[in-house]
């Protein structure tokens, strides 16, 4: 038996040894952490899909030099995670980590990657401590902080005059920070909080409380299936058109808008992207994707294809060097000096994007729900973070 | 019988020193990934060797074996949460001690077991499987709350992974033979406690509760013992498990968690001296490789959909191969060893 | 008041929902004796043909019609392959034959449609609210489950008390051999009570779909809520899982509503939220675990039961 193993796992091992010694110039490996599976799939499937977008307009490499990017799931589950990385790190030795979407994932991997000595660039998740206290020199973030959609959302809420909003988020850590980002530039009062558990699928109680407390308007941030359920029942209960709904892009992106229908009209909501901006990049962007995947991409898409061309105008500086020349590598990243999706992006001290937020609201165009920018609610937005961080 | 029991206890012996050059194997492979593997799968085989200890021995099929997993896995990274942010737990300071935390560890899985066994015990059967199920739901849920430690989260072991005098468990070939150590030990220990009066009665429970009465001896404390010593065990391999992982999380307790491990029971070959650990070592490679193996001979559907093939495989394992991967790997040598057994 | 009884309605919906599915479990461990974890798969065939069927047709009318055929069809696929060889088996067995269909059916509903969880909207004429009090709007949808759920127990309670075939499944479950022994076919006694609990299992899924995301793993959260009604109500009693499920679905909805609230008069706001928590997602375990230490065959059991 154990004999009978040991000839599987040589033959396992002589067969990937092959196929790696057929190139001559290696690839430069990227491991992608990402969740495809679960409520929360399409976030994952997205950043994925906009990061293997800007890859395959170069043709398997990214800015001139090749790539192999290896995709894994997570399950939205830490310990899958941190097996996945550890193989990633062990066996198949990769240079840069990424892909990770949710905070429950990122605290367990992203110090794995850094301890290791490689880069950890995140397309989504970003929470608080890694933005302060714990910022390191090989970890970035090209989405935002995890506040900063939030944050908006305050200013938004504020803007548009209302005073009594209640708030309702998944009781773990991102959902906290998201409570407190609203609550950071919001002026008015704050008549309640509800918390529910990660992964619940069911409102009923939740959207008998909100009834009885009669807010203005609600803030929610359930990432994912959750807030496409939360919305569809909301409506179902006709709740509606007696409380606003004010969310953070993630709560209104194009799937969840095409899953609640007409449900979704007047939902106004905050974004650093959206598909209306004007620029060159943006246009490519589109362009490219809608005539990959036939479908609208979601701001975690952008977030994806950002990501890939910020490694992509890195690794052109330092001619695919990236461990090799650590230092160089990192400048190149810090400088950022690529198209953003978004326009304006440059990277602050703790190497958290500074760029500019938006509110946006749902209208029915064509027939089709989407989201058209009403204002720019913040230019060059830091984030709250950035002078716990020990970092030039 | 007894001749190939024998037999068996050396082969493992025998095995069981081979496997600590393991490492410097993996290293010949350069492969140093599969050090950390391997200690994975010691890890699980000592869960599953516990949990054999109820479901093999004492005829009690509990489905909620991963909670004491966890409870155990949690005491190290509380303990480890602490002494990284220097506040006290309950008045004590925390430790990054392996001397202090594992024994510890230990001795709260013990408890928790007691406490648990005690009101489980009382019921049989079904609703023995449903109640343990329900313990180990409660403490999954419990810890999903504990928002201090992280909540559904789970906790990270900030400051790497626990100390103990003359190893550096740092190193993954360190952390791998502590866990070798500790299966070895605990197989030592149940062996010794099988043969003992104490396994007899254990062995007489399985087979014959009404007739065990009958004779004089109550099985209640019995039971209760073999519950706390296989929950203690469990928190062992618990308390290495957050050492490997540099990790705990609710996802440890979880009732698929249970499931696993009775499934590497059941594989490797219930009330089998070598079946939690041939179970383990199939179950763990079959989940790790499984999927590259689809992936090298071209069958890529499987490679990424691995459970669609494994599902069947433990369908037809439960149905028709009784006894599991020990009455396959030792059948033959009964035949020559023990000409009288069977 | 308004919202006690709004929050009474959410847990009497909940625990109606929860009999649909906890009524096949029961009785097929009653009579057949076998513990079928895989009964939420079918509850997630039933929600899966749902969603299918309305992106065909365009209608959710449609789509609820073809969850029964489909879960029918599966459930008798799986008694005939696999259920059919555990009847004999010991629990451990059957829990861990049954642990791997599920492996095996929720990668195949992956293979077939993907992981990204599939959302159905309801007709307009259901997506409404009904002012059932003054000033007590709730979803139509809702009272529609809840009517629908009572009504199948109503059915169910006529055929298994006043009709032929109830009254052998009855004898079924009491005195196994002896109804053998007078000659009525079991195996088409089983396979047909085998298809019952699949169908009234994905019609729940099928009622499901529209409220929450149709994703693979739904059927095991539904799972062990229904084991814990079941186990509560007594094994194999029809009348106990009723019971059970009402009770859980009403100790998880109001726990959910009012525990936070209640605990935060005691105690200090943040402390007072997350005991809530804890002790809300606790709750129905606990309730089982009392149950089982102190009547340990559920509250309204078999009676007369040989085995």
């Amino acid at each position: 038996m154990k004999k009978l193993l040991q000839t599987l796992l040589g033959t396992l091992v002589l067969g990937l040894g092959l196929a790696n010694a057929g190139f001559t110039q290696e690839p430069v490996k990227i491991g992608m952490v990402t969740t495809l599976s679960t409520g929360g799939g399409y976030l994952g499937q997205d950043v994925r899909d906009g990061f293997l977008l800007a890859v395959e307009e170069e043709d398997g490499k990214l800015g001139g030099v090749p790539v192999e990017v290896l995709v894994e799931d997570d399950g939205r589950n830490p310990v899958n995670g941190r097996q996945i990385v550890k193989r990633f790190l062990d066996r198949d030795r990769i240079s840069i980590l990424t892909g990770v979407i949710f905070s429950n994932i990122s605290p367990v991997v992203a110090p794995m990657a850094l301890k290791d000595g490689i880069f950890y660039i995140s397309p989504n998740s970003a929470p608080s401590t890694f933005a302060g206290k714990e910022c390191h020199e090989n970890y970035f973030v090209v989405s935002w902080q995890n506040d900063t959609l939030h944050e908006a959302a305050g200013m938004g809420a504020t803007e548009l005059g209302y005073k009594k909003a209640l708030l309702l988020a998944p009781n773990y850590q991102a959902g906290k920070d998201a409570l407190a980002g609203f609550k950071r530039f919001f002026k008015g009062e704050v008549i309640d909080e509800i918390y529910v558990k990660l992964g619940q699928n069911d409102y009923a109680a939740e959207i008998a409380r909100i009834r009885a407390a009669k807010p203005e308007m609600v803030f929610q941030f359930l990432p994912g299936g959750m807030g496409i359920n939360f919305l569809k029942q909301y409506s179902q209960a006709g709740l509606m058109k007696d409380s606003a709904m004010v969310v953070s892009g993630f709560s209104a992106d194009i799937k969840i808008l095409n899953a609640i229908g007409d449900a979704g009209s007047g939902i106004i909501s905050t974004s650093q992207w959206n598909h209306d901006l004007d620029n060159a990049a943006n246009q490519q962007f589109l362009l490219g994707f809608r005539s990959k995947f036939e479908r609208e991409p979601t701001l975690y898409a952008s977030q994806g294809y950002d990501t890939a061309k910020l490694i992509a105008s890195a690794l052109k500086a330092t001619g695919g060097k990236v461990l090799e020349d650590k230092a160089g590598f990192r400048e190149a990243l810090k400088t950022a000096k690529f198209a953003s999706v978004r326009g304006n992006f440059r990277f602050a001290s703790n190497q958290h994007p500074i760029h500019d937020l938006y509110i946006r609201e749902v209208v029915k165009k064509n027939g089709q729900m989407q989201n058209r920018i009403l204002r720019k609610v913040a230019t060059d937005h830091q984030d709250a973070y950035v002078q716990e961080c020990g970092l030039r | 019988m007894m001749v190939s029991e024998n037999f068996e206890a050396r082969l493992m012996l025998g095995v069981g020193i081979l496997l600590i050059g393991f490492p410097w194997f993996a290293d010949w492979l350069d492969e140093p990934y599969l050090v950390s593997t391997a200690s994975r799968i010691w890890i699980y085989a000592l869960a599953a060797m516990s949990l054999n200890l109820l479901v093999g021995f004492a005829g009690l099929v509990s489905f909620g074996h991963s909670a004491y997993v966890g409870v155990g896995a949690y005491v190290v990274g509380i303990l480890a949460w602490h002494q990284y942010e220097e506040t006290n737990f309950l008045g004590l300071p925390g430790t990054l001690e392996g001397f202090i935390s594992i024994p510890f560890a230990m001795i709260v899985s013990g408890i928790v077991a007691l406490g648990i066994g005690a009101l489980c015990l009382r019921t049989r059967g079904i609703y023995f499987i449903m109640i343990t199920l329900a313990f180990a739901q409660m403490l999954f849920y419990f810890f999903v709350s504990l928002e201090q430690y992280g909540g559904d989260d789970g906790l990270m072991m900030m400051d790497g992974r626990n100390k103990i005098p003359g190893l550096d468990l740092g190193e993954d070939r360190q952390m791998y033979w502590l866990s070798l150590v500790a299966l070895g030990l605990a197989t030592w220990f149940l062996r010794r406690l099988s043969m003992s009066r104490f396994g007899m009665v254990l062995h007489a429970l399985r087979q014959n509760e009404t007739r065990l009465k009958a004779i004089g001896v109550p099985p209640y404390p019995y039971m209760l013992v073999a519950f706390v010593i296989a929950g203690a065990l469990a928190g062992l391999s618990g308390a290495l498990l957050t050492n490997h992982m540099e990790f705990v999380s609710p996802d440890f307790l979880h009732w698929t968690r249970s499931g696993d491990l009775l499934i590497m029971v059941i594989l490797g070959g219930i009330g089998t001296w070598t079946g939690p650990i041939l179970g383990a070592i199939v179950f763990l490679l079959l989940e790790e490789f499984l999927p590259l193996l689809f992936q090298e001979i071209g069958l890529y559907l499987f490679s990424e959909h691995w459970r669609l093939v494994f599902g069947p495989l433990l369908i037809g394992i439960v149905l028709f191969a009784k006894g599991g991967l020990h009455a396959l790997v030792f059948k033959q040598m009964k035949g020559v060893d023990g000409a009288f057994a069977n | 008041m308004i919202l006690l009884i709004e929050q009474l309605l959410n847990g009497l919906q909940f625990g109606v929902f929860l009999f649909l599915v906890s009524a096949g479990l029961t009785l097929i461990f009653g009579i057949m004796g076998v513990i079928n974890l895989a009964h939420g798969s079918l509850y997630m065939v039933g929600a899966y043909a749902t969603a299918i069927g309305m992106q065909w047709t365009g209608s959710f009318w449609w789509g609820l019609l073809m969850a029964l055929p489909a879960a029918a069809f599966t459930g008798w696929l799986v008694e005939l392959v696999i259920i059919r060889q555990l009847y004999r088996r010991d629990h451990l067995d059957q829990v861990l034959a049954t642990f791997g269909l599920i492996l095996f059916l929720n990668e195949l509903t992956t293979i077939c449609f993907g992981r990204a969880p599939l959302f159905l909207s309801l007709p307009e004429t259901l997506s409404i609210s009904v002012e059932i009090l003054p000033g007590l709007l709730y979803p139509l949808y809702r009272l529609l489950i809840i009517g629908t759920g009572l009504l199948l127990a109503f059915f169910l309670y006529l055929l298994i008390s006043h009709t032929r075939a109830g009254m052998l499944l009855r004898a079924g479950t009491t005195h196994r051999e002896m109804v053998e022994a007078l000659g009525v076919n079991l195996t088409l006694l089983n396979t047909g009570l085998f298809v019952l609990g699949a169908l009234l299992a994905g019609f729940a899924g099928a009622l499901a779909g529209p409220l929450i995301s149709v994703e693979v793993g739904m059927g095991e959260n539904v799972l062990i809520l229904c084991f814990v009604c079941i186990v509560i109500g007594g094994l194999g009693s029809i009348r106990g899982a009723l019971f059970g499920a009402l009770l859980i679905g009403m100790v998880d909805t109001l726990g959910r509503a009012f525990l936070a609230s209640g605990l935060r008069l005691i105690l200090p706001l943040d402390f007072a939220d997350s005991i809530g928590a804890a002790l809300s997602s606790m709750s129905v375990y606990l309730l089982m675990a009392l149950v089982l230490i102190f009547r340990p065959q559920g509250i309204l059991p078999v009676l007369g039961r040989v085995r």
